[in-house]
């Protein structure tokens, strides 16, 4: 009975750090089905945002974009990074170090660096802004991730492995493609989803590398709540939360199976 | 005459850094036999299979698989096949599949395919296995698969790296003695890498002692183990009683030596000089124990008992001679000896066979 006190106390602290996590997004889901415009006050359930989301073409379009550029670059990044992971576990090439050491350095700097260099970058080589811009400049940030990840997990394995493929006959391609691939699978896959969530919402980036031709949905919201939150926006937030958790689901349940 | 060798090693060395892990090594492996390189940890024998497998090249020297020289192959284009130390089974994949992976890669049918997998696995007696998934196998059985994933591909050398490192005791002499059959059944050169001597010497046709990156020995086991060439492989092989000794007079094939203050006949392989310092090498089971009382058994060595350990057939006699140098005699239990047993601190002869000891030179 004297432990109580400890207890409650101990309910209370998590209870305030997860309500401190999670809040924001609790009231963000439940005003989406909030029944009015303006006012902060609850006044009653409706799904009308969603009806109204549906039929905003603008905001629509711009999920449409921003979901092609978000598979095309972790496709893209995924492929590039997995190759890149396997050479840096694999071969012995002067620089290597350097190399990886210097994925860890795009992974570190700042989104607002990247940007601007990005943005000088292409005004340099005269490429227009819009959709192959974002595309490269989306493939850029997201393959440090998918490297990285993918390596940890290449790095784990018993090299012995990889060498016996060889030893029974399979050529480098073969030993890559029957064994290492399959390996790596669940680490490609989550390298992958992550890329694909960490481009679906880059704000910073993107807002300097794309144009006026091309618009994508972060954006597109930003300067939509510039003029007050609108609760489409909330539904639509919503509808991002729900794939973002279906997606991080996803990723741990593969991450669960590879070590089983 | 001897047949050509399925492997040779002309002049080989590779180094890792500043190590030399095989240093200008030159062997041949006959077709058909089972060669085992013995040595301690970190000798290079390991580096000897990659070598030949093709994981690593030499920076030195030459290597030829069945005449033809494969320095600069890649592993998949070289007629050998590893039993790795740990394994290293393909964790995704089902005990069929890891072990027709190699004939896959080949391009074989799959008919063809299944029943030489069926074939191998047989051969092992893993049969019902083969839907197995590799992680859910025991050390023993995972060992299996790895030999039935090489052998599947009829290699013309067999490399095993220490393949039994990993199983407790009984199953690694069942293991052995199934290897050795899988042996004679398939007619496969096997190469065999380990550092216990007893593995060596049970189950090899010759055996090369390493150390260094260097070859000690090569020969049968017997010829390594009666005649070793230095006090190295002398003292890697089996328990050895060493005695300092002075040659006191020598003749072409006998010599004289004086041992602790004895003057002992012995025979002459290594054209000794009178005055020359030697070491005199005994094994245990080769030398005689007998009581003061009993008739005294010619040239002999006097000591005085330390202790006795019991090992059920044998009986260890650990006697202090009077120079101060422990020997080991194990004595066998007979019909002449039903009972051994040496008080402590009791006086005693110990003697050999004129013939059995191996004198090398004390450097």
């Amino acid at each position: 009975m004297r432990r109580r006190p400890a207890k409650i106390a101990r309910i209370l602290y998590l209870v305030t750090i997860y309500g401190f996590l999670y809040l924001p997004i609790a009231v963000l889901i439940l005003y989406s089905f909030n029944d009015t415009r303006y006012s902060s006050n609850w006044q009653g359930f409706t799904l009308k945002w969603y009806t109204a989301l549906g039929d905003n073409r603008m905001l629509l379009d711009s999920l449409g974009n921003s979901l092609l550029v978000a598979l095309l670059s972790s496709t893209i990044a995924t492929a590039i990074g997995t190759l890149a992971a396997v050479a840096f576990q694999r071969y012995r090439f002067p620089g290597r170090k350097l190399l990886y050491g210097l994925l860890f350095v795009v992974m570190m700097s700042p989104d607002i660096v990247m940007g601007i260099s990005l943005l000088m970058f292409f005004i340099l080589v005269r490429l227009e802004p819009g959709f192959l811009t974002l595309v490269l400049s989306h493939i850029t940030f997201c393959l440090p991730f998918v490297a990285v990840t993918i390596h940890a997990r290449i790095a784990d394995f018993d090299p012995n492995v990889i060498e016996a493929a060889r030893d029974l006959g399979a050529s480098e391609y073969q030993a890559f493609r029957h064994v290492i691939l399959p390996m790596l699978l669940p680490a490609v896959v989550s390298g992958w989803l992550l890329s694909f969530t960490l481009s679906l919402d880059d704000v910073i980036v993107s807002f300097f590398v794309t144009g006026p031709t091309f618009e994508i949905l972060p954006l597109k919201i930003y300067s939509m709540v510039r003029l007050g939150v609108k609760p489409e926006v909330n539904a639509l937030s919503t509808v991002l939360f729900a794939i973002t958790l279906m997606t991080v689901f996803v990723s741990h349940l593969l991450v669960k199976e590879k070590r089983s | 005459m001897t047949p050509t060798p399925i492997v040779r090693f002309r002049n080989v060395t590779k180094r890792y850094g500043d190590t030399s892990a095989v240093d200008r090594m030159n062997f041949d492996v006959y077709p058909g036999e089972f060669l085992t390189l013995l040595g301690p940890s970190g000798c290079g024998k390991t580096t000897i299979l990659r070598l030949i497998a093709g994981l690593d090249e030499a920076d030195v020297g030459d290597i030829f698989i069945d005449g033809k020289r494969v320095n600069g192959l890649p592993p998949n284009r070289r007629d050998v096949n590893t039993v790795f130390q740990n394994y290293a089974l393909f964790p995704h994949m089902s005990v069929a599949e890891n072990v027709g992976f190699g004939l896959k890669m080949k391009g074989l049918p799959p008919s063809t395919i299944t029943s030489r997998v069926g074939a191998a696995l047989s051969m092992v007696k893993l049969d019902e296995l083969a839907r197995r998934r590799v992680r859910a196998l025991s050390g023993g059985q995972q060992q299996r698969v790895a030999v039935a994933r090489a052998i599947v591909n009829e290699p013309l050398v067999l490399l095993l790296d220490e393949p039994f490192s990993a199983l407790d005791y009984k199953l690694r002499k069942q293991m052995q003695l199934e290897l050795k059959r899988l042996h004679r059944r398939l007619g496969i050169t096997f190469l065999f890498v380990t550092h216990d001597q007893n593995e060596a010497i049970s189950m090899s046709d010759r055996i090369i002692v390493m150390n260094d990156g260097r070859i000690e020995q090569i020969g049968t086991p017997r010829q390594i183990y009666e005649s070793p060439d230095n006090m190295f492989v002398a003292e890697f092989v089996g328990e050895i009683n060493t005695l300092d000794g002075v040659v006191t007079a020598a003749e072409q094939t006998t010599l004289t030596a004086r041992v602790e203050d004895a003057e002992f006949p012995m025979t002459n392989r290594r054209g000794f000089q009178p005055g020359q310092r030697v070491k005199v090498l005994l094994r245990p089971e080769d030398l005689f124990v007998s009581q003061l009382q009993d008739e005294a058994p010619g040239p002999h060595l006097t000591g005085t008992v330390e202790d006795q350990i019991y090992k059920g057939t044998t009986v260890d006699v650990f006697i202090r001679l009077a120079s101060g140098t422990t020997v080991c005699a194990t004595q066998f239990f007979n019909e002449d000896a039903e009972d051994i047993s040496y008080r402590v601190n009791e006086s005693v002869h110990v003697t050999w066979i004129r013939g059995w000891e191996v004198v090398l030179p004390d450097d």
